[in-house]
């Protein structure tokens, strides 16, 4: 068994931070100008980070996939970012969003990651305000909050329906500063296809130019993985669809331990899939169960009246209604976090409830909200989404209930990263969606904004000091090394051997069986037959795609099919360590839910003796089985109960 | 419904484009215009053909990836729309459909429907931006904005950089993009300091790359798929030129010692 050494500084929770920062080691200026570092990635991690990098004067280099950083997905993050500041009198604390986390993850988080997280919260509002964030005011000029799921204070900070965007703005505003200053190179257009390492520490990247094809080698002291989340597996998700895994995938292969696959976050409220051509989904912000109730009809009878278009969803009367969060949890209502109402969605649909024409969707009702509040407020607080929702679907929310259905749309799992969000290889770190370290098993609402912008702007910043004060004797590299030219070699025959395999279908075609085995299997509801069932589906997948996948054009060109097509095999392997994880951990927690664990009731049953721990997972060549690691999970702070929000 | 669809291709900068017709079938009124190309596509792959190369990425109208000139418009026939938002609802079954990529000098041609809007990002390494560093901050709350600022500072900041205000201007001109900016930032407390001198260097840099002036046609505002308004470019010459007069006064303070 290696060794998983999270490194989580001595002392009490709410001290260590504190104590590593004043005990770790820095690096003087004159020694950062000759250190280069790597972000792959401008989300919110990346851009932050490569921004606050360079400020401090190393030399940065920053790679996206998209034609400028600002497109990043992180861009079209809807509702808000949490902060424990307490501006509502609520009773709000550092230790409560810690501790709501934890909760809300289904204890299977790092405390001390979140505790720093909470901790660091307030830091981010003020500097993106700074920045000219236009977060929502009152009318006395001061911010104001909004709820979230999970939370039963008021902490979320917002803009409109937009506020990933407007987040990631203030970050590409600092990034862009930091590029004409020079600190920090952009290299846009570029897909990061392999990592390479120099005696075991990582050294640098191989890339392909998307426009030239050109396959370019780039080295640094220091890597740091910035490129989200992995949730495109499922192909139907609300990612964008360049979203993909191979960056932090090629980590894997080069010795990063991948902790906690199988924790997917099927995200409650996104527009429901209206046919086969479907290529992707839209969320609905999570701040519409706020003031949206979801219901279904109670009688079996109106359903099939809803369908057949005989009855309209307004003339469904009242006690004829199945307000089922409000009936099964009456605490937390339309806001249980989002596990919970995902598969309670699922529940009532698999029992025959689902209304709209699939039978596959519930609703997400206005009625009362715009009746108490005014048609002018609703339309101020969910204008935007409103609008989008109408331009989809082609009907108003004013009028008629949203239609809404789970989707996939976050990933808590990812590269394991260590308290300084470093992986298990030296130099290769890990921040926002692509690491696994502060969600647990499922994510807050709001808290993804937060995590991005709390590794990249407070807290990378000083660890990866850390690590490159002792590199400032190393001088920089010279990427015609053999390591640089073996890696950069592999990727061309990689290139070549998918380019040249059988061509008897289209990359989509792959990419959309892969995702039908993984939502059918390793989506909202797992079960021992059905994940052996994914292993051998996704087997023969792989040999068809390795022996048939048709590439147009040529390798020296842009060429968007070769592209997809090496983030599709990446995701066929992933896709299979994902099942794993699941076939392992026999237990129910957060958005991994086991049927054969879960109580009376049909919540999820945790197995706190046996799984309180981070399952991460070691590449062992292409044909052997991944190796499982344990870093057991300690709780000093807060006990471990089933979550509760009745 | 079934579509012709006449469509720009062009191999890369170096090669000539034309115009090339398809024809597309049986495609659901409910799909996004993206989905109807991504239906024409795996038609082309399959029969051997070259697909058509078009940027695309969030597909829900957020990151302004999407550019296509449809029939004539940026964004297509519907207002306030990206392209990844446009669905084949708005289209009459047997229409044929025009497909350009952005027209525009700043804008050179990447590979058929993609342009290259890198000139954008240079416009906001120029001074797009508040020249704060990370860390060192005041908290949020002692800068306290009027609503009515901060909402008008919201509308021009929801601009997703598509470039589709340098497409629709006759000479393509960048200014609404850059009016969205500056207006956002000269709107808010923390963006004072720095606006004389941010509008002076976004302007300088908007010249250098090739974009046109402006001359009050309002196409920008009306093809913009986020309603950002034309008083954002009033805004942006107000401040420009009272930049130009405080400079002119601080000189003539200057020469008087």
């Amino acid at each position: 068994m290696t060794r998983l050494n999270a490194r989580i500084p001595e002392g009490p929770v709410a001290e260590k931070w504190t104590a590593y920062k004043s005990g770790c080691k820095l690096v003087n200026p004159n020694n950062k100008r000759k250190l280069d570092i790597i972000v792959v990635g401008t989300g919110l991690a990346g851009a932050s980070a490569a921004a606050s990098l360079g400020q401090l004067g190393y030399n940065v280099k920053v790679f996206c996939y998209q034609d400028t950083p600002r497109r990043a997905h992180s861009i079209a993050a809807q509702g808000g970012i949490n902060a424990a500041k307490n501006y509502q009198n609520d009773g709000d604390s550092a230790y409560r969003l810690f501790y709501d986390t934890i909760k809300g993850g289904d204890y299977r988080a790092r405390e001390a990651n979140v505790y720093r997280l909470a901790e660091v919260s307030n830091q981010i509002i003020d500097l993106c305000v700074a920045q000219g964030v236009p977060f929502a005011r009152e009318y006395s000029g001061l911010l104001t909050n909004r709820s979230f799921g999970g939370a039963q204070v008021s902490r979320t900070f917002y803009a409109r329906g937009q506020t990933g965007q407007q987040l990631l703005l203030g970050a590409y505003g600092a990034l862009s500063r930091q590029i004409a200053a020079g600190n920090v190179t952009l290299f846009n257009r570029r897909d990061v296809l392999d990592m390479v390492l120099v005696d075991g520490k990582a050294r640098g990247i191989i890339v392909r130019n998307l426009v030239t094809g050109e396959i370019e080698r780039h080295a640094a002291h220091a890597v740091v993985m910035a490129n989200g989340g992995y949730g495109n597996v499922f192909f139907l998700s609300t990612n964008a669809m360049g979203s993909n895994v191979t960056p932090a995938w090629s980590a894997y292969r080069k010795g990063a331990m991948f902790a906690n696959p199988a924790y997917t976050q099927i995200h409650p409220t996104c527009i429901p899939v209206h046919g086969d051509a479907q290529s992707k989904l839209t969320l609905m912000s999570e701040s519409l169960r706020n003031d949206g109730r979801i219901w279904v009809p109670a009688k079996l009878k109106d359903v099939e009246r809803l369908r057949s278009k005989e009855v309209k969803p307004s003339d469904i009367a009242e006690a004829d209604r199945d307000y089922y969060l409000e009936r099964r949890y009456p605490a937390f209502g339309n806001l249980v976090p989002r596990d919970v109402a995902s598969r309670a969605a699922k529940e009532r649909c698999d029992a025959g409830f689902g209304v709209g024409s699939t039978g596959v969707a519930v609703y997400l009702d206005f009625a009362d909200a715009i009746k108490r509040k005014g048609h002018d407020t609703i339309d101020s607080l969910y204008g935007n989404l409103f609008q989008m929702y109408q331009q989809i679907v082609a009907e108003s929310p004013y009028e008629t209930p949203m239609m809404i259905y789970p989707a996939v749309h976050y990933t808590m799992g990812g590269l394991w990263v260590d308290y300084e969000l470093m992986t298990t290889i030296p130099g290769l770190y890990a921040i926002g969606e692509c690491n696994f370290s502060d969600h647990g098993a499922n994510r807050l609402g709001a808290s993804a904004l937060m995590q991005g912008l709390a590794d990249g702007y407070f807290v990378l910043p000083y660890t990866i000091g850390n690590y490159l004060a002792a590199e400032i004797h190393t001088p920089r590299f010279d990427t015609a090394s053999s390591e640089f030219t073996i890696a950069a070699q592999a990727v061309t025959d990689r290139l070549k051997a998918i380019k040249n395999s059988g061509a008897k279908e289209s990359v989509d075609h792959f990419h959309r069986r892969l995702g039908r085995i993984m939502w059918e299997y390793c989506g909202m509801a797992r079960n021992e037959a059905g994940l052996n069932e994914a292993l051998y589906l996704i087997a023969e997948l792989r040999k068809e795609f390795a022996q048939g996948v048709k590439i147009p054009g040529g390798l020296d060109e842009y060429n968007p099919e070769l592209e997809k097509a090496c983030r599709v095999a990446d995701f066929i392997d992933l896709g299979e360590l994902m099942v794993r994880d699941a076939l392992q951990r026999r237990e129910s927690c957060g958005g991994h839910f086991r049927e054969e664990f879960q109580t009376s009731e049909g919540e999820a049953l945790r197995n706190d003796d046996e799984f309180a721990f981070v399952g991460a997972w070691e590449y062992k060549g292409r044909d052997a089985a991944a190796e499982l690691h344990r870093e057991e999970l300690q709780f000093n702070e807060i006990k471990l109960s089933q979550r509760s929000y009745k | 419904m079934n579509f012709t669809l006449k469509i720009w291709r062009q191999k890369n900068a170096g090669t000539k484009g034309q115009i090339v017709s398809y024809d597309v079938t049986a495609i659901s009124p409910d799909s996004s215009f993206f989905e109807m190309l991504d239906t024409l596509n795996q038609k082309l792959i399959m029969s051997g053909g070259d697909p058509v190369s078009f940027d695309h990425d969030c597909r829900e109208g957020i990151c302004g990836t999407c550019s296509l000139y449809i029939n004539g418009r940026p964004h297509g026939p519907e207002k306030g729309v990206t392209t990844c938002q446009l669905h084949m609802r708005s289209f009459k079954d047997g229409d044929t459909i025009h497909i350009e990529p952005w027209r525009a000098k700043a804008f050179p041609v990447i590979s058929d429907l993609i342009v290259d809007r890198s000139a954008f990002d240079k416009i906001i390494q120029a001074g797009g931006y508040v020249s704060v560093n990370t860390g060192g901050v005041p908290d949020a709350n002692t800068i306290p904005v009027p609503k009515e600022k901060s909402d008008e500072a919201f509308d021009a900041a929801t601009c997703i950089g598509c470039g589709a205000c340098v497409a629709a201007c006759s000479n393509a001109a960048a200014m609404l993009f850059i009016g969205a900016k500056v207006s956002h930032l000269a709107l808010l407390p923390q963006g004072q300091v720095e606006a004389a001198k941010r509008v002076e260097k976004m302007v300088a840099c908007m010249d250098e790359l090739g974009f046109g002036n402006c001359s009050n046609t309002y196409a920008c505002e009306a093809e913009c798929p986020k309603g950002i308004s034309v008083s954002n470019i009033a805004r942006m010459n107000r401040e420009f030129l009272s930049s130009k007069l405080f400079a002119e006064k601080e000189k003539i303070i200057q020469d008087s010692f």
